[in-house]
């Protein structure tokens, strides 16, 4: 069992590491809007540098 | 800190306030302590002076030893503060009653419950010379007035920064600046208390079972230690603000919701922290860190759903413009809208705000002015026609003449009207307030009860017991439970174009039993329309109307826009016009001479007479009658009228369906007002009423304990509309700004006030069930926590769970279903 005095504190570096990310995440705005790329991943923006029709595509209406 | 010097080197003279040197010149001195002290400016100098007026003088005696850092935090505060005393500063936020009496909009940082605001309440209108002070927790807006000649703005803000409180001007960016910083702190916050939170647990876990089923002490003493270091952060860090809040409520002798939480915390971690030291006793680690977890949680989802709830009244605030396209001499600029002056001309594009109140010089577009009064279709606008700043360009570009900017828009007004009804606290919610401030001093005492006496019957127990008592009883769900419903039903209303401008608006318009309507303007249109024309043989009637208004092209008076607006695009011209003002018009058309106006007029000009029968039965529906003749022989019959609006029958069997008694009062004749009644589905009328006869009609009323609803159009009806309980004005835009009335419609749509009362009894049903819920939990936890059935972490999870559901309750409003007809 003294494995144990090893494995808690990788776990705790762990843990500083996950608080550090989550900070840097908070700061650079990860968490601004968090229903927009829900919504966004449905908008056809990027379609249009594709061939608008494609033959054998899935019909829109 | 100052110190002291000898009065011949001017020089190293220090500021007895800010500890800034005194200039060689100055002679400012405030008697402190019974000396005069120096001063090293006029800002310091009213400061002084007014900390030593309100009694305060022991902030200088204490500030030295206590606060280091006293002597540059506050004159630095105060030299922005100071700024602000500045007329032109105050131009933006500041809004003059009369040449003393001020009142601003402020934004307070460092709110964090209903405890604050009634502590900042307090506080602030103590102060000589502040004549009212309001403010809403909700959006953390606090609204002031105060008299110029006895206190100064930044004195207000000054001694807002002394019990600990930040108070800025109110302005939409900076306020959605400190939102987002708030934001981002509490994420950070609730992240550590999460992940530290977990850790803590796992070892709490261990520890469980290790107490069942044996565990090598080294072991345990490790988890202790590794526990204690873990919670650490999240007391000193991520709790931080509960022992703030605590500590700002302690110096000031008072007690809000913070201090039984962060004595509860502060009490399990000690204990805890000694046990781990003495290697005796109970750890309280895990619940510490719960605690704080689930209190950060809740005012998360709190300040989330606030947030959504406040929206709708601030997309009003959105909706002004930060740009503009200004035309210099041709050329197109780009400039902040706040620098557009009266007379600037502006393009606006399609899909552009309008940047300020204005007059279409060339275009002609729709324009869609839904946010402003929720008017659903866009309105076409062309030459000459007026804009409302705020509004949505939607076809093609217009250029525009400003005419009004700034404070004096009619979106400007509008917001001050929100704000004031934001800033307004309704009977309820003051209530409750003063419930919440109590019923803490009461928890605290019943705390040391409990402590006592499970000390002295089961010593093991006691703070395990006292500290679930003390965090299961926080009044979050008490103070939460009227403000979160009220600013979700503004938001709502708001976006319906009924818009609250006094806080009691709401709560009263539930209550109302009677609701009076006025007859011109409110249940009708308020505006003359073409309703019957009769030929009286040849010409047709078409023939008629266009001749008409080829006469009327030549008038502004209001007959003659209904008559053009009923004839369309004038095909005839007619020439030689000559116009009697309040008579007729004549003229010739092809040649003949044409006549066009009233009985009298005709009699006179021709010596014709009208069809007395056709006169009369017009007069009886309350309509005006002009002719159209020539030399020889009476053409037509024009009736005019004001239009029924189309949704008043649906009005009226709406309010009647929910139980109020509907009646139309009305300054016209009996006939007119019949007539009305009877279209609209009214069974009480009364008619041929002064003012002074609606006011008595209405204090009857009152007398027999009936609560009154009025709606009029805001001007003739000023002094019913005051008497009311609650009123609603009919605003189209300009009579705004004047308008004394509790709500506004703002919208042309009847209906909405039907809306309107199933929202306002929806609002005080779900502030009803907020506060029963919130007081029956805790009559239920209070005597089971300190029965010591409760454990801390139950405790955490019950208290923030009341408070969440007191919030979800609350949004329901926002997505209230269209009425139904029966409530």
């Amino acid at each position: 069992m003294e494995v144990i005095y090893l494995l808690i504190p990788i776990a705790l570096v762990l843990v500083a590491v996950i608080i550090g990310v989550f900070f840097w995440a908070v700061k650079s705005g990860q968490f601004d809007d968090l229903e927009g790329p829900a919504h966004r991943i449905l908008m056809d923006e990027d379609e249009a540098q594709e061939p608008v029709t494609k033959p054998g595509g899935k019909s829109r209406e | 800190m100052p110190a002291s010097c000898g009065p011949d080197s001017p020089a190293d003279r220090a500021c007895f306030h800010c500890g800034l040197p005194v200039p060689a010149h100055g002679a400012w001195t405030v008697s402190v302590d019974g000396a005069p002290r120096p001063m090293c400016c006029p800002g310091c100098q009213a400061v002084a002076r007014a900390i030593v007026d309100s009694g305060l003088g022991d902030f200088y005696k204490h500030r030295t030893g206590t606060l280091p850092t006293a002597a540059q935090a506050v004159p630095e505060f105060l030299r922005q503060a100071r700024v602000y005393d500045s007329p032109e500063v105050q131009k933006s936020f500041v809004s003059r009653e009369d040449e003393h009496i001020r009142e601003a909009s402020l934004i307070l940082e460092g709110i964090v419950c209903a405890a604050c605001v009634w502590l900042n309440e307090r506080h602030i209108a103590a102060l000589p010379g502040v004549l009212e002070v309001s403010i809403n927790y909700a959006t953390h807006r606090a609204r002031v007035r105060w008299d110029e000649r006895r206190i100064l703005l930044s004195d207000i803000l000054q001694a807002i920064a002394r019990i600990g409180y930040r108070a800025h001007p109110y302005d939409p960016a900076r306020q959605q600046q400190l939102l987002e910083a708030e934001r981002k702190g509490h994420l950070k916050r609730l992240g550590v208390a999460a992940v530290l939170g977990m850790q803590v647990m796992i070892l709490a876990v261990a520890l469980y079972a290790g107490e069942s089923f044996g565990m090598e002490p080294g072991f345990r003493r490790f988890f202790h230690w590794l526990s204690l270091g873990l919670t650490l952060p999240v007391l000193l860090y991520a709790a931080r603000p509960f022992f703030q809040a605590a500590w700002r409520d302690l110096r000031r002798r008072q007690v809000g919701m913070d201090v039984p939480v962060s004595l509860g915390i502060g009490l399990a971690f000690t204990a805890s922290a000694w046990a781990t030291f003495s290697d005796r006793g109970q750890v309280y680690f895990d619940s510490v860190v719960m605690f704080v977890f689930f209190l950060l949680s809740a005012r998360y989802f709190e300040m989330a759903a606030r947030k959504r709830a406040a929206e709708g009244a601030e997309s009003l605030v959105r909706l002004q413009p930060a740009m503009a396209t200004r035309l210099e001499e041709g050329v197109e600029r780009l400039v902040p809208a706040a620098e557009l002056k009266p007379g600037d001309r502006v393009r606006v594009l399609p899909g552009e705000t309008v940047p300020a109140d204005g007059v279409v010089l060339e275009g002609t577009s729709s324009v869609d002015e839904s946010l402003l009064t929720g008017e659903s279709l866009p309105l076409r606008k062309t030459a000459g026609e007026r804009l409302v700043g705020g509004s949505i360009n939607r076809e093609s570009p217009l250029v525009l003449e400003v005419e009004k900017t700034g404070r004096d828009t009619v979106l400007a007004g509008l917001l001050r009207l929100l704000d004031r009804a934001q800033g307004e606290k309704p009977r309820l919610a003051r209530l409750a307030d003063r419930i919440a401030g109590h019923f803490v001093l009461g928890v605290l005492l019943l705390a040391a009860g409990v402590a006592a006496y499970w000390g002295w019957q089961e010593p093991a127990r006691w703070l395990g017991i006292t500290v679930a008592v003390l965090v299961v009883t926080c009044p979050c769900a008490l103070s939460l439970a009227t403000p979160a419903a009220m600013t979700a039903a503004t938001g709502r209303l708001t976006r319906l174009g009924l818009l609250p401008t006094r806080g009691h608006a709401l709560e009263t318009l539930a209550r109302a039993g009677h609701f009076l309507l006025d007859k011109t303007g409110t249940l009708t249109e308020g505006r003359l329309r073409l309703l019957a024309t009769e030929a009286l043989g040849e010409p047709g009637e078409d023939e008629c109307l266009q001749r008409a208004a080829a006469l009327e092209s030549h008038s502004e008076h209001p007959i003659a826009r209904a008559l053009l607006e009923a004839a369309g695009p004038v095909r005839p011209l007619a020439a030689e016009v000559v116009n009697t003002p309040g008579a007729g018009l004549r003229g010739r058309i092809d040649g003949v001479p044409h006549f066009l106006g009233t009985a009298d007029y005709l009699h006179e000009q021709t010596g014709l007479s009208l069809p007395a029968g056709r006169l009369a039965a017009h007069a009886r529906r309350g309509r005006t009658v002009v002719a159209l003749a020539t030399r020889q022989r009476v053409l037509a019959l024009f009736a005019l009228g004001d239009r029924l609006r189309p949704d008043a029958p649906e009005l009226v069997s709406a309010l009647e369906t929910a139980g109020l008694q509907v009646a139309l009062l009305t300054g016209d004749q009996e006939a007119a007002a019949r007539h009305v009644a009877r279209a609209a589905g009214i069974r009480e009328v009364h008619w041929a009423m002064k003012p002074q006869d609606k006011l008595d009609y209405v204090k009857r009323l009152q007398e027999q304990g009936a609560v009154v609803a009025m709606a009029g159009d805001g001007i003739n009806d000023a002094p019913v509309l005051g008497a009311a309980h609650v009123s609603i004005a009919m605003g189209n835009g300009t009579q705004l700004a004047a308008a004394s009335a509790d709500m506004v419609l703002l919208s042309q749509e009847l209906k909405q006030l039907v809306d309107g009362v199933h929202t306002a009894r929806k609002t005080l049903r779900i502030i009803r069930q907020n506060l029963a819920w919130a007081v029956l939990y805790n009559l239920t936890a209070l005597p089971l926590a300190a029965l010591g059935l409760v454990t801390p972490w139950m405790a955490a999870l019950g208290m923030s769970g009341s408070s969440l559901l007191v919030v979800a309750n609350a949004l329901r409003l926002n997505r209230l279903p269209r009425p139904r007809p029966v409530d």
